[in-house]
């Protein structure tokens, strides 16, 4: 197992967000966590990426081992550092202030290794051909779907291997849509771990290997793709009957 | 006529250094926290107390002296530096004590700007408490070199301080736009929740702009106390809030905003007094800036930040 979260409480001030969910990634895997607004899945990630408070969620209980280790006591800047492990967050996130090309700069900053990170370039730039037009422009003047782009290129730029993505597909339109889920295939079949929220069940289901379901802060169903696609419980509450 | 307009033009460059330097400071501070730390003008005092007892210590004027005598130029080479690193020591420390703490809770700004207001009157009051209200005048350490053409004149301090505050600017303006530090520091001010995932530590960048800024008020500090050599508890207050205006004029966040507010303001202030008594000086300058920040209200330099989505 590459990633396990063991029975993980958090809390956001004085309410509980999570009440004691547990789930792991295996290496290589695409896993995705489906739930409707508010089920806690944002929080999930949060909660591993150790955003501190008062952004992050604060951990009540339970542990987060990452290839056996636990990462509670990790700061979030060095859980991508030495750790390699990124987040798209919801909601892009970018640095509008800035170029497209700083923005994926900056991703670099705890870089050392100049070759792969010129090869790292230009790899995202090949994924996204739309941020080499853009490159010079400041990010806040993009689109919506280009933005997203950015903060998902800005992720694989900090040269992680395991890579959480929240909702890529917001505030895309449907070609762009899938074209980032080609893009997040392509990665993934290159060795990739992805860990994915998506609102959109139907989309999660046929691109994830295996899945979660939460609600309001627990996991009610998981299994792999298949299965879960042909429970009738989530059949009616996420894929519309 | 002529001389004395040209005098009076060097003479505002000379000011208007001083406010640059200081409006530099408070802008690298807002620019990554959006913080206005109204202490930094007694960081600034501070730092023309650091660099007092600096040259006091290497000219050995003070209780505890060097062994060897040291010239001028050497004093003033070792004064830089040791003021420099002592001030930003000081404005760090504040950082640490009060700044880190209410961030890390997510308390709105306004409590930390209230916060900035007290640290600026605890270093006031602190330094009239520890060193009493009498007045220090500072040691002449640069012999005074009057540089002249036909009749007008120029002292080698005047060139000094014209020349460190061009510099400082294009230093900063290099490390803010071309390195990744400075990048970062950017990148802060608008989100501070994406700055952590890029593996950046949050809390070194904002140290380093302390770091800039306070040493640069240190820098201020020194050369401010050897043009005008007369040290005392409250004389950081008004310039420093006389710099912020200059900065916020400037279009506070940026570099060039600063730099250019500072020298506007010099220009402003010493032109009134050149064709007014000098009584209305502050008046005058006041209202020209009231004028152009009515209509442009985010400052020259300054761009109106969009909402986020």
């Amino acid at each position: 197992m590459l990633l396990e979260i063991k029975d993980i409480h958090v809390k956001y001030g004085n309410i509980e967000a999570l009440h004691g969910i547990s789930f792991h990634v295996n290496q290589g895997e695409i896993v995705a966590l489906i739930g409707a607004n508010g089920a806690g899945k944002t929080t999930t990630l949060h909660t591993i990426t150790r955003v501190p408070p008062p952004e992050g969620p604060k951990v009540t209980k339970g542990d987060i081992l990452y290839k056996g280790k636990s990462i509670l006591p990790v700061e979030a800047h060095i859980l991508v550092r030495d750790y390699k492990i990124a987040l798209a967050p919801e909601g892009r996130h970018i640095f509008g202030n800035l170029t497209v090309e700083e923005n994926l700069i900056l991703a670099t900053y705890a870089r050392k290794d100049k070759a792969q990170i010129k090869k790292d370039y230009e790899k995202v730039y090949d994924l996204f051909p739309k941020l080499t037009e853009r490159r010079y422009q400041k990010s806040e003047t993009m689109s919506g779907g280009e933005q997203q782009m950015l903060a998902v290129g800005r992720a694989l730029m900090t040269g992680s291997n395991f890579i959480m993505l929240d909702e890529p597909s917001m505030g895309l339109a449907p070609l762009l849509m899938y074209d980032m889920f080609r893009v997040l295939k392509a990665l993934n079949e290159e060795g990739m771990t992805i860990l994915l929220i998506e609102q959109n069940a139907h989309l999660a289901l046929k691109f994830a290997h295996r899945a979660y379901v939460l609600d309001t802060g627990e996991i009610v169903a998981q299994g792999n793709s298949v299965e879960l696609m042909n429970n009738p419980d989530v059949k009616k509450a996420y894929l519309g009957g | 006529m002529l001389t004395s307009i040209i005098q009076n033009l060097f003479n505002a460059l000379q000011w208007g250094s001083f406010y640059s330097l200081i409006a530099l400071g408070y802008t690298l501070v807002y620019g990554v926290l959006l913080l206005i730390n109204f202490a930094h003008g007694d960081i600034f005092m501070v730092g023309a107390y650091i660099s007092f007892f600096v040259t006091a210590v290497l000219l050995g004027s003070y209780t505890v002296g060097l062994p060897f005598a040291l010239s001028g130029t050497m004093v003033l080479a070792l004064a830089v530096p040791l003021t420099m690193i002592l001030t930003a020591f000081v404005g760090v420390m504040l950082e640490r004590i009060a700044y880190r703490p209410l961030r890390r809770k997510g308390v709105n700004r306004l409590y930390v700007v209230i916060t900035a207001l007290m640290c600026g009157l605890i270093l006031e009051n602190g330094n009239l408490a520890l060193l009493g209200a009498s007045r220090k005048s500072f040691p002449e350490i640069l012999e005074k070199v009057v540089y002249s053409v036909g009749s007008f004149s120029m002292t080698n301090l005047k060139l000094l301080v014209i020349f460190s505050a061009i510099l400082v600017f294009v230093i900063l303006q290099i490390i803010v736009t071309r390195t990744k530090i400075g990048m970062a520091m950017r990148a802060i001010s608008y989100d501070k929740f994406a700055v952590p995932l890029m593996g950046i530590p949050i809390d070194t960048i904002i140290v380093f702009t302390f770091i800039l800024g306070s040493s640069l008020a240190g820098l201020a500090g020194l050369l401010f106390a050897m043009s005008y050599p007369v040290l005392d508890p409250f004389m950081g207050s008004l310039i420093g809030w006389k710099a912020f205006i200059a900065a916020v004029v400037g279009g506070i966040g940026d570099i060039r905003g600063a730099f250019v507010g500072g020298f506007l303001l010099g220009f402003i202030e010493i032109l009134v007094m050149a064709v007014f008594p000098s009584t209305f000086r502050d008046l005058i300058a006041f209202s020209i800036l009231l004028i152009i920040l009515s209509m442009k209200p985010t400052g020259i330099f300054g761009v109106a930040r969009t909402t986020k989505i």
